[in-house]
């Protein structure tokens, strides 16, 4: 007997998000409150009709102190994601599910961040003796997400015949959308393949352009049944699809010590996703792949279905991920590499831009849109469609 | 802790005889008790048992790079100093989906930036070294 799941019950109908920068005046928690109240303003639901709420156990802001800001109502359901970058469609997927089952009836998930501040980098903040998985890595020098990240992607060059040309399609592509999008750090701020490959290593074979941004800023969607959203001002955003992957033998971005390292959290959670979902890689019109670093873009295509395993960097030559000449736009708000670093939040909302129909970088008939987490941490993807 | 390196907490429950190994010389990777086969980084269960038999097993300390990266500032002090250095991911010979984090040395008690990257090949043969940092001898390489 199929199990009763989750299929097109929800859609986000609310999305908010305050400006981007670096050294933002407001506390996070500030942030968080405003970026909310303008989600729920762009939903046209009163903050006391919010019974639900669900962020990143890296958010800095606890829900007693959102909802006593906001003046949320009497909250029945309140969960939160782990492992940072793997988290945003984690959160939005958990809160549907909520929906879904009655838990509650209007939920919010945020992220706010003052990424900006040196002390919000976990990796330079040292411990004297490590204790965790982390001392088979960090005594010898890789010490931060990139070089971790960057270890994986020799390898897959050196398996795959991967170059830096593909990973220079991944951030110029950002770039390019981003110049599109006034709200965009890179906004007025443009690219060239020379300037990547010009750019200083920060672990090689990764460049600075290979990195994302850091980022202040805070955003929020809103998620309510689809019966509800039918009547709501915005066009919804149906949650056609939803999953989380945590593999077998998996450690976190060190993932040196399974069988295969290359095979990473996307590929389990594009096997759920898929399952769920009445659709598949080909329907897809648009996505956000989530880009801490660029080579996560290639790993993700590979994990999700797009191509053929190693196929990822060939995949983005020819424009093949930009708007308008690509036969898959990624990144289309900048995400990001180019728009701001939010642990990936932006992607979420971006993608429901896409259905909405509103994004900078519109794809035309975007009626099917994905968007993933990080690749490298246990991880999650949701599946938005403009009908139910 | 003279170097600035970060360092194991060489008595860490799970990983303690590990560290131990490194001081005599020896290259240990932990091996259940019960269905005999090996696990890294070291766990208080095994994962294909189920066993809570934990015991340990000698390499041979021969392997070959399956990776590595340059690491370039902005890095803690002590590595900063030393940046460009390399961090390599071999496997061992004896288990190849063991794979350990290190360095590659020019000679075994060599400072981490003395080879040029640009000699460095996957797959290329790599013995172990227990150079004393501080007070904990880390597991890293050298050419064969």
């Amino acid at each position: 007997m199929a199990a009763d799941t989750i299929k097109n019950k929800t859609a986000i109908v609310g999305i908010g998000q305050t400006a981007f920068g670096k050294g933002l005046p407001d506390t996070e928690l500030s942030l968080a409150c405003q970026a909310i109240k303008m989600a729920l303003d762009d939903a046209g639901i009163a903050p006391s009709e919010v019974d639900g709420l669900a962020s990143f156990t890296m958010e800095p802001n606890r829900e007693v102190d959102v909802a006593k800001n906001v003046g949320l109502g009497e909250i029945t359901f309140f969960s939160q994601v782990g492992y940072g970058g793997g988290a945003a469609c984690g959160v939005t997927g958990q809160a549907a599910m909520a929906v879904a089952t009655g838990q509650c009836e209007v939920a919010v998930a945020w992220r706010a961040r003052k990424r900006s501040a040196k002390a919000s980098r976990p990796w330079s903040q040292a411990a004297a003796r490590i204790e965790d998985t982390s001392m088979w890595s960090r005594p010898f020098g890789l010490l931060r997400p990139v070089d971790e990240i960057a270890m994986l992607t020799r390898r897959h060059m050196h398996q795959f015949g991967t170059t830096r040309d593909h990973l220079a399609n991944v951030a110029l592509a950002a770039r390019k959308h981003a110049n599109r999008n006034p709200n965009a750090t890179m906004g007025h701020k443009t690219m060239s393949r020379e300037e990547y490959m010009a750019a200083r290593w920060i672990s090689e074979p990764l460049c600075l352009f290979d990195n994302c941004l850091e980022t202040d800023g805070a955003l929020a969607v809103v998620i309510t049944s689809a019966e509800r959203a039918r009547d709501c001002q915005r066009p919804p955003a149906y949650v056609h699809a939803f999953a989380q992957g945590l593999p077998p033998q998996h450690q976190t971005m060190t993932n040196f010590y399974n069988d295969d390292p290359l095979v990473g959290p996307a590929w389990a959670t594009a096997r759920k996703l898929w399952s769920m979902a009445d659709v598949g890689p080909a329907d897809v019109k648009v996505a956000q792949l989530y880009d801490a670093f660029s080579p996560l873009i290639i790993l993700s295509l590979e994990g999700y279905g797009f191509c053929a395993r190693g196929e990822g960097g060939p995949f983005t030559d020819n424009g093949n991920i930009e708007v308008g000449t690509g036969s898959l736009p990624v990144n289309t708000s900048g995400a990001g590499m180019s728009e701001a670093y939010v642990h990936g939040m932006n992607l979420v909302l971006e993608g429901v831009r896409q259905i909405r129909g509103t994004s900078t970088a519109q794809v035309e008939g975007a009626d099917v849109s994905l968007v993933t987490s990080g690749e490298g941490v246990p991880t999650s993807a949701i599946l938005f469609t403009k009908e139910a | 802790m003279e170097s600035g390196f970060l360092l194991p907490d060489v008595d860490d429950e799970n990983a303690a005889p590990f560290w131990a190994g490194c001081a005599r010389g020896e290259l240990l990777v932990q091996e259940c008790g019960s269905c005999g086969r090996l696990a890294h980084p070291p766990r208080p269960m095994c994962p294909h048992c189920n066993s809570l038999d934990r015991g340990w097993r000698a390499m041979s300390g021969l392997a070959t790079v399956w990776s590595f990266v340059v690491p370039h500032p902005p890095l803690l002090p002590a590595y900063s100093a030393l940046a460009p250095y390399n961090v390599i991911v071999v496997a061992l010979d004896d288990a190849p989906t063991i794979r350990f984090v290190g360095n590659l040395l020019a000679s075994p008690d060599g400072a981490i930036n003395e080879i040029d990257p640009a000699t460095i090949r996957i797959g290329e043969p790599v013995r172990v070294v227990f150079p004393l940092v501080d007070d904990v001898h880390l597991p890293r390489w050298v050419r064969v």
